[in-house]
């Protein structure tokens, strides 16, 4: 198995990848939608045998080493082929959200083709059904599954160079597409190796996930991670498990599954909508750790799932925490197997006001509790800066910087960008650390983590801008704390346009077309909407929207507590 | 329980839980999660508290967008039984 110990037998991913070399016929990934459905279990010759062929088909197709391919399949077996064909073939893929009901299929169109050509692409691989829609916008060629008839694979394998771009992850939105993080194979390996050894990952682990792909937990622990260290992988679709959360669990009980990353949100989701007749076929007992990852990590959501399964199996031990980004590949910190993370009682005015996390009682009236994300992966160091760039000491809150040796090399094609400033990536987190562990509090900008996506606020106030009725440019897009989905869920608060009148009727209209639009053009859920009257909005001194003083603004006058 | 009362238990419950707006004018033939108005979690939430507060149960089958995307829909699906 790649880990720290024996990372440097490995050049690339492809040298890396087990499942090339040994026992074809072990499963490699198996695709699970729930007891009633019939699953798809794909060996690792198959699996080998499939991503030769996308290697080949683009070579065909004149790709060469360095270019961007897309991959907008879903959550299908194609993806995993074509994303593994693509790197083999020393291209550059990424995969990207597919198109859903949901989705204005025209706003998704428009948007790959900024993508293509921001990105230069060589091609971009879709499902069957969107070949002919998208051939006539964009100015690359479109690859569908049937662009493989009639293909063997009997390519020799180009050489790969460690240090080229291996891949990209974007995040979602307009935003997130300009911005790929672009990681070499070498910071990968670095990542792999050193969360696998921090994990004690075992040969006869089983991965369970339900994550999407084109989201960088996704990628790396639901999908290269299995696929590299040669464990099987169960891979559910994020759509279909959002509807029936019991299916994760079914999935883990069926293959006695082992570990399985989640953002916050989902502990509450499994924990309020599985039902309990459904519990009867479940057992946890298989798993060493469920990990909790991508938005910060509420002790409620944790004590909550404890209650409702820790019947079938589930213990205090299993839950632990990791602290990840896409610009450090994935993971920044891991707690041990074994261990129930550190939770840090701490006196929640002295964090609002002194900037410190000053240890208190749990019975003390401001006493806030924050779980530890554990200690850095090998190789990769957190420091707590104030926004002078000054070291902070124990216990004090500023910005969470990172150096490792599996961060991004840049932004794709955004030298503007320059993420890495004296050696250290500048997450916009903030937390502290206390006896080594890293603690996170919340975000120094207005990024919204929903449901483990990030959401740049701006992406949404830019579709609220076109809707007739309300001011344009006069909206903001914030994030509100919610105990019971144990995420930010989002609000949005628009002026109405001059002249117009504030009546429940026409009111109902304009937030019936809110939450339209940012659905079909986003796949964005808006639980609040509110319309105010002309002026409300708080502007800073230099005009622009102050997002955070119209949230308090606005938390105020709901009656509901700033956190 | 009549239709009207079962109506009315959801609507409460659409509009303070999932939609989080009471003053919301719900239509019974407004599609609810074709329209943005709530995503497939809420669908998940939604089944497990109709079989809770009318002691019905509903297949997961039941439980999707074309089945339940409305108000009309969901009084009758609770009515079925």
């Amino acid at each position: 198995m790649l880990t720290l110990e024996t990372r440097e037998k490995y050049a690339t991913l492809r040298d890396a990848a087990v499942f090339a070399n040994a026992d074809p016929q072990q499963t490699a990934v198996v695709f699970y939608s729930g007891r009633d459905q019939q699953i798809e279990a794909i060996d690792r010759a198959a699996f080998s045998q499939a991503a030769f062929r996308w290697q080949q088909c683009l070579i065909d197709l004149g790709v060469q080493q360095g270019d961007f391919v897309g991959i907008a399949h879903g959550q299908r077996p194609e993806t995993l082929y074509a994303f593994w064909g693509a790197l083999l073939a020393g291209a550059i893929p990424s995969l990207l959200a597919p198109l859903t009901e949901k989705l204005d299929p025209h706003i998704y169109f428009s948007r790959l083709e900024k993508l293509v050509d921001f990105a230069g692409a060589a091609c971009l691989l879709v499902s069957d059904d969107l070949v002919d829609p998208l051939k006539t916008r964009l100015a690359c060629p479109i690859l569908s599954i049937k662009s493989l008839d009639g293909l063997t694979a009997n390519y020799p394998q180009p050489p790969l160079d460690p240090d080229a771009t291996a891949f990209l992850q974007h995040s979602s939105g307009t935003t997130g597409l300009q911005k790929g993080v672009a990681l070499t194979h070498t910071a990968v390996l670095n990542q792999l190796a050193a969360l696998s050894t921090a994990l004690n990952l075992q040969p006869d682990e089983v991965i369970v996930s339900w994550l999407p792909l084109y989201h960088d937990m996704g990628l790396i622990a639901g999908f290269l991670l299995p696929l590299i260290q040669g464990v099987p992988l169960i891979l559910l679709d994020p759509f279909e498990w959002a509807r029936r959360p019991v299916t994760l669990l079914q999935a883990i009980s069926d293959w006695q599954g082992t570990r399985c990353w989640l953002p916050n949100f989902a502990y509450n989701h499994l924990a309020r909508r599985v039902r309990q007749r459904e519990l009867d076929t479940i057992d946890l007992s298989s798993m060493r750790q469920f990990i909790n990852c991508s938005e910060p990590v509420r002790a409620a959501s944790h004590d909550r799932f404890l209650q409702k399964f820790s019947a079938v199996g589930a213990t205090p031990e299993m839950l632990s925490v990791s602290y990840a980004m896409a610009e450090n590949t994935f993971a920044v910190t891991q707690t041990p197997r074994g261990d129930i993370p550190n939770r840090d009682v701490i006196d929640g005015q002295g964090l609002q006001q002194a900037r410190l996390a000053i240890p208190v009682k749990r019975a003390h009236h401001q006493a806030v509790q924050h779980v530890s994300c554990g200690r850095p992966i090998d190789h990769t160091a957190v420091k707590i800066v104030n926004p002078q760039g000054k070291n902070l000491k124990e216990r004090q809150v500023g910005e969470i910087w990172v150096q490792s040796n599996c961060m991004l090399s840049g932004y794709f094609q955004r030298p503007d960008l320059q993420p890495i400033k004296e050696g250290w990536y500048q997450t916009g987190d903030m937390g502290y650390l206390a006896g080594g562990e890293v603690y996170v509090i919340g975000r120094q900008n207005d990024l919204i983590i929903n449901a483990g996506k990030n959401i740049y606020p701006q992406d949404i106030e830019a579709i609220v801008n076109e809707i007739t009725g309300l001011h344009p440019g006069r909206n903001v897009v914030f994030g509100v704390d919610d105990a019971k989905e144990g995420t930010q869920l989002i609000a949005v608060v628009a002026e109405i346009a001059a002249g117009g009148e504030i009546s429940p009727t026409t009111t109902a209209g304009l937030k019936k077309e809110i939450r339209q639009r940012v659905a079909h053009q986003s796949m964005i859920t808006v639980t609040y909407t509110e319309i105010v009257p002309p002026k409300w909005l708080i502007k800073t001194s230099s005009g622009k929207i102050a997002r955070g003083a119209n949230r308090e603004k606005w938390l105020r006058e709901k009656g509901l507590s700033s956190p | 329980m009549t239709p009207t009362e079962i109506r009315q238990i959801i609507r409460d419950f659409l509009l303070n839980e999932l939609i989080r707006d009471e003053s919301y004018p719900l239509k019974d033939d407004e599609g609810i999660i074709s329209g943005g108005m709530m995503d497939s979690f809420a669908l998940a939430e939604l089944g497990v508290f109709v079989e809770e507060a009318f002691d019905v149960y509903i297949p997961d089958a039941d439980l999707t967008v074309d089945k339940m995307d409305t108000l009309d829909l969901m009084v009758a699906r609770v009515l079925q039984g």
